[in-house]
């Protein structure tokens, strides 16, 4: 079996609210960059399938020089290889040409059996790049999961999380999965690992070696643009605290309120 | 010309996002001078199809077979791609649903049109459409314009309001090809576990009553929940209470978890961490119970009771039962 796990950079997740509209529109220019937190999921569930079933794990970025954190990132937790995908005709892609970029980078690796992705990133907050390399390799589409119940003979059955309860799906291979939360606790780096990681040299796949056509990606190619950025609004005014002698007083006291606002 | 909603069904039943979308929908259709369509799929529509109706929609594609009876979303996406083409839709919404946001994207993915994911809102300028979107993790607001002439967007619950219903008012009813879109499906449904009849769920609530670390074990959880049911909200919890094994993730509210607006949020021995405020900052009025007075929550908090939510909680649930 093969499996291929796709990542990216993200900004920390503890700096988010400090987030400026120059920094985003920069494209992340003095932010602290980490493994997009979803993409741990994807790449501790690649790393436990090839050790329950054997195979290999590759894991592909796409991003320029700049971006391998990521994927030191993987091979820090055990991923053997990772390949970056870049060209200067990359620059502004939106997420549905990242997912057709990686669809590309996935087909010349070939073969492969499960591609997993983060379900989706918290810059972006788009959930589109699994659906968009799902689409563009005719693969089945599992998002959601949260588990793996059972690989082999060609078909995986997964456990998804939808709204009404937990379905169970079976798919012929290959498939792409975006799992949720639940399905592992992505492990530490090992001392090991991050010693192999720094070390590491990764393969450079560009437009031409993936036959991408440059007016379908880059900002030629977008489909969408980020306009008018602003930060929301700060929640007006501040806290009312309830008073009261008694437990008693201060829940009425907060009930009179709500019904005030009408909100029960 | 038209603009289009794809309606979503479980078993005949809608979820109130379709009908907020449709709602607004109805508005652009209205200021295009086009015609507001829906599309619905599934084993048998035609109660779906009436209410859509009834809800505004001039005409409805109806894709019916049992071998659409569950959504995956290959085949849906076929579906809501011939009837978009086929009425001739510049825009095309769905609900911001887990099937919902998987649907717009597959469209906008299988027809090369732009989507904007998860739209909290949507206007017209010059006839195009803008969606204003939170991106960030709810930390920049940014507006999503097109350059597509189709375009596409999934709209979070509650972004707008229910439209109103017209009892027995009639449309176009017309039946979409489900052989072929069928065709399409690169899975099977073997099986649905459902959760607990009469469980409000987070995304459509009006009430969202959550417990954090504060709760102290899965017992803790019993006032939440009997705060929550007098109140007809739904149970959340703070990313602290699920990975201590309290309460399933599938109630985890929060950056991990999920994004709920409601008209009333009541946080209960929740510190307030970030990641906690990204999924729950949006709500319209928000009441924090903890026994620290220091803690983050607050700071968001519309209103707020410093102390025990053991006897807090029980005390408000107490208190609301009298009064209905």
């Amino acid at each position: 079996m093969k499996y291929i796990v796709c990542v990216t950079q993200s900004p920390d997740t503890a700096e988010l609210p400090k987030v400026t509209v120059d920094q985003v529109e920069s494209g992340n220019q003095g932010l602290e960059l980490i493994t997009n937190p979803w993409d741990e999921y994807a790449i501790e569930e690649g790393l436990r399938l090839k050790e329950k079933h054997g195979g290999s794990v590759l894991a592909i970025t796409v991003g320029p020089a700049g971006a391998e954190g990521a994927l030191k990132s993987a091979v820090a937790m055990g991923v053997p290889k990772g390949v970056r995908v870049w060209d200067d005709t990359f620059a502004g892609s939106d997420a549905l040409a990242i997912g057709r970029i990686l669809a590309a980078a996935v087909r010349k690796e070939g073969d492969y059996d499960v591609v997993l992705t983060g379900k989706t990133t918290v810059d972006g907050n788009g959930a589109l790049v699994p659906v968009a390399l799902a689409s563009a390799l005719g693969a089945a589409l599992l998002s959601q999961v949260a588990k793996i119940v059972a690989i082999g003979d060609g078909k995986i059955t997964v456990e998804r999380l939808v709204e009404e309860g937990r379905e169970k799906v079976t798919a012929d291979l290959p498939v792409v999965i975006a799992p949720v939360k639940e399905i592992n606790e992505p492990r530490y780096a090992s001392f090991m690992g991050i010693r192999k990681a720094s070390r590491a040299k990764f393969d450079v796949w560009d437009a031409t070696a993936l036959g991408i056509d440059a007016n379908s990606v880059g900002a030629a190619g977008a489909k969408v643009a980020w306009g008018n950025l602003s930060k929301p609004p700060a929640r007006e005014g501040s806290v009312v605290l309830m008073e009261g002698e008694t437990v008693e007083e201060k829940v009425a006291k907060l009930v009179d309120a709500l019904m005030a606002e009408k909100v029960i | 010309m038209s603009v289009l909603v794809w309606i979503e069904q479980y078993k005949g039943h809608v979820p109130s996002v379709s009908w907020e979308v449709l709602g607004k929908a109805k508005e652009f259709a209205g200021e295009l001078g086009g015609s507001l369509v829906a599309v619905v799929a599934g084993e048998q529509v035609s109660d779906v199809a009436q209410e859509a109706f009834a809800y505004g929609a001039d005409k409805v594609y109806a894709y019916e077979s049992p071998e659409l009876a569950n959504f995956r979303v290959e085949p849906y996406a076929k579906v809501v791609s011939d009837a978009a083409k086929a009425a001739n839709a510049t825009i095309v919404l769905a609900g911001g649903t887990t099937r919902g946001r998987d649907l717009a994207a597959y469209v906008a993915a299988l027809n090369s049109w732009g989507i904007a994911p998860d739209a909290t809102g949507l206007s017209l300028a010059d006839g195009k459409l803008i969606a204003r979107r939170e991106v960030y993790t709810g930390n920049i607001l940014a507006d999503i314009t097109f350059k597509s002439d189709v375009q596409v967007a999934s709209v979070r619950g509650r972004s707008f309001p229910l439209p109103e219903k017209e009892a027995g008012r009639q449309g176009e009813l017309i039946a979409g090809d489900a052989a072929v879109a069928a065709g399409a499906a690169k899975s099977v449904v073997e099986g649905m576990s459902e959760k607990e009849s009469g469980e409000v769920s987070l995304t459509d609530a009006n009430i969202v009553v959550s417990g954090g670390r504060g709760v102290k074990g899965p017992e803790g959880f019993a006032p939440i929940r009997e705060l929550a049911a007098v109140l007809g909200a739904a149970v959340g919890a703070s990313r602290a209470a699920v990975d201590a094994g309290w309460i399933s993730y599938d109630h985890q509210v929060g950056q991990t978890g999920k994004t709920v607006r409601p008209d009333l949020y009541i946080a209960n021995g929740i510190s307030g961490a970030i990641q906690h405020l990204a999924g729950m900052s949006s709500s319209k009025i928000i009441v924090a119970i903890n026994k620290d007075p220091d803690a983050p929550i607050f700071q968001v908090a519309n209103y707020g009771i410093v102390g025990d939510l053991f006897t807090y909680v029980p005390a408000l649930t107490a208190e609301l039962k009298k009064r209905k």
